[in-house]
């Protein structure tokens, strides 16, 4: 059969046509919804009090919910954006997009992670208004600060009293760490793993510096602790959780987690060790752009605002100014409760720390 | 000189134009940003070469050897149960005479209606250390940890394996089983010597299939599986624990491993294979028989049985107030939290299944359609084979980290599509284009090649014969990989969670952070929404399905 010329011209105009189909496909899909990125450029007359920011936080969601009504009552002009994850998610996003950062600021991450971020050259030092009012302990140390310190987070146990009763145990007979190491609680703990958890990790450091550091009376204490252990989880919260589902009796886990369970109405108590608790802040700072939003200046201002700091601290009693609340059934000033935190010595010893952890506990934990 | 001229002239030129492309542009969505991440497998954290250096310190770390032997031992036994099952649940769906089978047929399917956190939700319902079956005193054995992630896997890779052997299965040649019984060969005989070789190419790639989703699974692990540790959860610690994403690509090479070992198997299998169903096939009668349909009857209410009672204990804890210390009946779990997005992300979800649905289906299955049935270009349609199975190896994270590192580049002309819709489409048609391939791949075998030869010598352009006679035939294979696509996109989370930007909310994703907050009755709420939509548009699928058929066997009969 002889081919003419114009089957070959029509083969070439079908496969182009194939061949534009696919890519315009997938070029619609990309038109169809609106790009986050067109926020800057506006040509307002105050540009710091309009615009659209971009707020990464680690926040829990329906705390976003609760500050956020303060923000846009202050300022109906600026639209923010909000992507909300867990600590660990939030940062690795803001870290792999370090070229190209998408973020105009952080808002309530753990300072632990904007240290990082700090290293790696990510962050605009920005001195917020009233930064002065922050203690120096709850914020960067440059002269211009990089991040600062809204509230607190730190170590507490969370106890589910219902089951706790059934070991013939009570609230009271749990104060301290070492009654973490009673036999009767053998197999009921659940505490977060340090390599994945920033809580599980300021428990961990926590205790180092408490016991002594340098020292092997952390873990000795923690081989001891190891024995009672049922489980090492992948997030600060989930003890809390695990208490109060009953999952587990003893959650170690940090302070709002247990205290929202026991809003829920859940049977749990939140016990925090006298000895002390190893802690870490929740923090803000403005991200280095190419063009920096002024408005996102005026969001870090309003979130370390009395009012903002006086709708922290009755979620996170510990707030950053020194002007904190009690907790529910906790007499002492809770910021007696925080150990003497040394961020450097837990910045040089994290990794070397980990690594001994992982190998004493975490690679045994296989098949039971 | 005539040779040459019909040579270009043919269909070769425009063939091989529509491969390259094929192959394009899965290169740019899996190869570049899968390489931009695991490149800096060779580096240090400051950017420089380091060459093996980082392997040589992952292995030398004593976890290592229990992740990498836990890994493989909870994946062999969760596939050994999922096929087992699976297989055991297409033949009763395809080679019985059972009732029910269209209930069966979507109960099957309830594992990938709901996002994989929530089956781990439900398992801790019921048997969690306060299960509703624990409690009872049914189940005396410690869930977390090992035995809970291979029940969360095999329930997790089932339909997988189940939707595998259906499509193998619905096919048959009636004429060998007529053949085998005439000469008196007993059932045990005819699985081993007709059914088994004549799925053969199913039984290994479903196989690797289940194999490689349980070994690159995270969801179980994280939820379930206490302090075992698997490979995924390395990753997860590096990754989003230590920032470390040196590490985090070394892990991220080993879990491709099953991959390429599939893909090495398969080439190995597939060179004796040619199971196609010739043009003179004749539909199987299946015979009566009580003992039989009895068997598999039973079969499918147990596995049926088993996910019904998981979406109940999900319900129950959906409509109380505090499981297990409250019992009071609510319905305050639907109202949800605005900052999660609300029923916003439920829209938001929808348009995403639906474009994933649209565009993978079409993607795939031209992209298959080049691989399998053009002739020569070996190496390129070897190339392409490889680069399908890749995307299954992928953990959600892998996928979403690699995607930021690329797309968002200023120096990326694609960077237009960062922090839209389309990269999370984009990204889901890559993280679940393995399954489809296969499905598509393993249809498009079996349509005889002389269909292509005889439209190729009478001059009949393929894209007609694509259009009038492939997709026609393949059209129910087309369904399924449209709803496998739009199942999946409505509950993924582990890639899009690093992709999805502050305007465009998603409801799997305000699962999680119902989770995360502890508000297990919310998460399980928003699950059922998540399950009757997913349930409704399997019904739609269900009926399209039958009209084409009723068509088709129409035109059959009237040609």
């Amino acid at each position: 059969m002889p081919m003419n010329d114009t089957s070959l011209f029509r083969n070439i105009l079908r496969a182009s046509v194939l061949a534009l189909t696919l890519p315009l496909v997938f070029t619609m899909a990309a038109c169809s919804s609106p790009s986050v990125d067109d926020t800057t450029g506006t040509a307002d007359v105050d540009a710091s009090a309009s615009g659209e920011i971009v707020v990464y936080t680690a926040l829990e969601d329906e705390l976003v919910e609760e500050y956020l009504t303060d923000f846009s009552a202050q300022y109906p002009e600026i639209t923010v954006n909000i992507v909300r994850e867990s600590t660990g998610t939030i940062t690795a996003k803001l870290l792999a997009e370090k070229d190209n950062p998408v973020a105009d600021l952080v808002w309530g991450t753990a300072a632990s992670s904007l240290l990082v971020l700090d290293d790696e050259g990510m962050l605009e030092p920005y001195e917020p208004v009233g930064v002065e009012n922050i203690l120096d302990k709850f914020k960067s140390t440059k002269a211009v600060p990089s991040w600062v310190g809204i509230d607190v987070w730190e170590t507490a146990f969370v106890i589910n009293t219902v089951e706790l009763e059934k070991l013939g145990l009570t609230v009271d007979d749990i104060k301290t760490y070492d009654d973490l190491l009673k036999p009767e609680l053998k197999g009921h703990i659940v505490m977060s793993n340090p390599s994945s958890s920033g809580t599980g990790l300021l428990t961990v450091t926590g205790l180092m510096q408490l016991k002594g550091k340098g020292t092997d009376a952390g873990w000795n204490y923690l081989d001891q602790l190891h024995e009672n252990i049922d489980q090492y989880v992948h997030s600060g919260s989930k003890p809390a959780k695990m208490a109060g589902a009953g999952e587990t009796i003893v959650g170690v886990s940090f302070g709002y987690a247990g205290i929202k369970q026991k809003r829920d109405g859940l049977p749990v108590e939140v016990v925090f060790p006298t000895e002390g608790s190893g802690w870490d802040l929740e923090a803000n700072a403005l991200m280095k752009k190419d063009a920096i939003n002024p408005a996102a200046q005026t969001f870090l201002d309003w979130a370390i605002s009395d009012s903002a700091m006086n709708m922290y601290k009755g979620n996170y009693p510990i707030i950053t100014n020194g002007q904190g609340a009690k907790y529910d059934g906790f007499e002492s000033d809770p910021v007696d409760q925080l150990i003497d935190n040394d961020l450097s010595w837990i910045a040089q010893n994290r990794e070397s720390i980990l690594e001994n952890w992982n190998e004493k506990y975490d690679g045994k934990s296989a098949a039971r | 000189m005539d040779k040459l001229r019909r040579y270009l002239t043919g269909l070769r030129v425009s063939q091989l134009l529509v491969l390259l492309l094929c192959l394009v542009m899965l290169t740019v969505v899996l190869i570049f940003p899968i390489f931009s991440l695991f490149s800096k497998a060779f580096l240090n954290k400051s950017g420089d070469f380091v060459g093996f250096a980082n392997y040589i310190k992952y292995f030398d770390t004593p976890a290592l050897s229990t992740s990498i032997i836990n890994t493989i031992d909870i994946s062999l036994w969760s596939t050994l149960f999922s096929m087992i099952l699976g297989f055991g649940y297409a033949f009763a769906l395809t080679r019985t005479r059972i009732k029910g089978k269209a209930f069966f047929k979507y109960t099957a399917l309830i594992p990938i209606f709901i996002p994989t956190l929530v089956h781990a939700l439900g398992l801790v319902y019921l048997f969690g250390k306060q299960g509703i079956l624990t409690r009872a005193g049914l189940f005396p054995f410690e869930l977390y940890g090992r035995l809970g992630i291979i029940i969360s896997e095999t329930i997790y890779t089932f339909p997988q394996a189940f939707l595998m052997f259906y499509v193998a299965l619905e096919f048959a040649d009636g004429r060998l089983y007529e053949a085998a019984e005439s000469m008196g060969a007993s059932h045990a005989r005819v699985l081993f010597r007709v059914t088994f070789p004549e799925i053969k190419y199913t039984i290994v790639s479903a196989f690797f299939v289940c194999f490689t989703l349980a070994f690159t699974d995270f969801g179980a692990p994280k939820v379930i599986g206490g302090s075992f540790n698997v490979l995924a959860t390395d990753v997860y610690k590096q990754v989003a624990g230590q920032f470390n994403f040196n590490m985090g690509a070394v892990v991220g090479t080993l879990l491709l491993i099953p991959a390429v070992a599939s893909f090495t198997v398969d080439r190995l299998v597939n060179s004796k294979n040619s199971g196609t169903i010739s043009a003179r096939a004749t539909q199987l009668t299946i015979k009566a028989s009580t003992g039989r349909d009895v068997f598999f009857f039973t079969l499918c209410s147990l596995v049926t049985g088993f996910f019904l009672v998981l979406i109940i204990a999900l319900a129950i804890g959906g409509l109380t107030e505090n499981y297990p210390y409250n019992l009071a009946f609510t319905l305050d779990n639907f109202s949800f939290n605005r900052s999660v997005g609300g029923m916003g992300a439920y829209t938001n979800s929808l348009k995403m299944a639906l474009a994933t649905a649209i565009f993978g289906t079409i993607f795939v299955f031209v992209y298959a359609y080049m691989i399998e049935k053009t002739a020569g270009f070996t190496l390129l349609r070897r190339f392409g084979k490889l680069l399908s199975v890749l995307p299954l190896a992928l953990p959600g994270m892998v996928i979403g980290i690699a995607f930021i590192f690329f797309f968002n580049s200023k120096t990326n002309p694609l960077n237009f599509v960062y922090g839209t819709m389309a990269i999370l489409v984009i990204a889901n048609i890559l993280h679940y284009f393995s399954v489809p391939f296969l499905t598509a791949s393993g249809c498009l075998k079996k349509l005889d090649r002389e269909y292509e030869s005889v439209s190729d010598s009478m001059n009949v352009p393929r894209w007609k014969m694509f259009i009038r006679v492939s997709v026609p035939l393949s059209l129910p294979a087309i369904l399924e990989i449209s709803m496998y696509f739009f199942v999946n996109a409505m509950v993924t989370v582990s890639a899009v969670v690093f992709l999805y930007s502050a305007n465009f909310k998603i409801a799997a994703i305000a699962i999680t952070h119902m989770e995360e907050a502890g508000d297990f009755g919310q998460a399980a709420a928003m699950s059922l929404l998540i399950l009757l939509m997913n349930v409704g548009v399997r019904i739609a699928y269900e009926a399209a399905v039958r009209l084409i058929k009723r068509r088709t066997n129409h035109q059959e009969v009237t040609v």
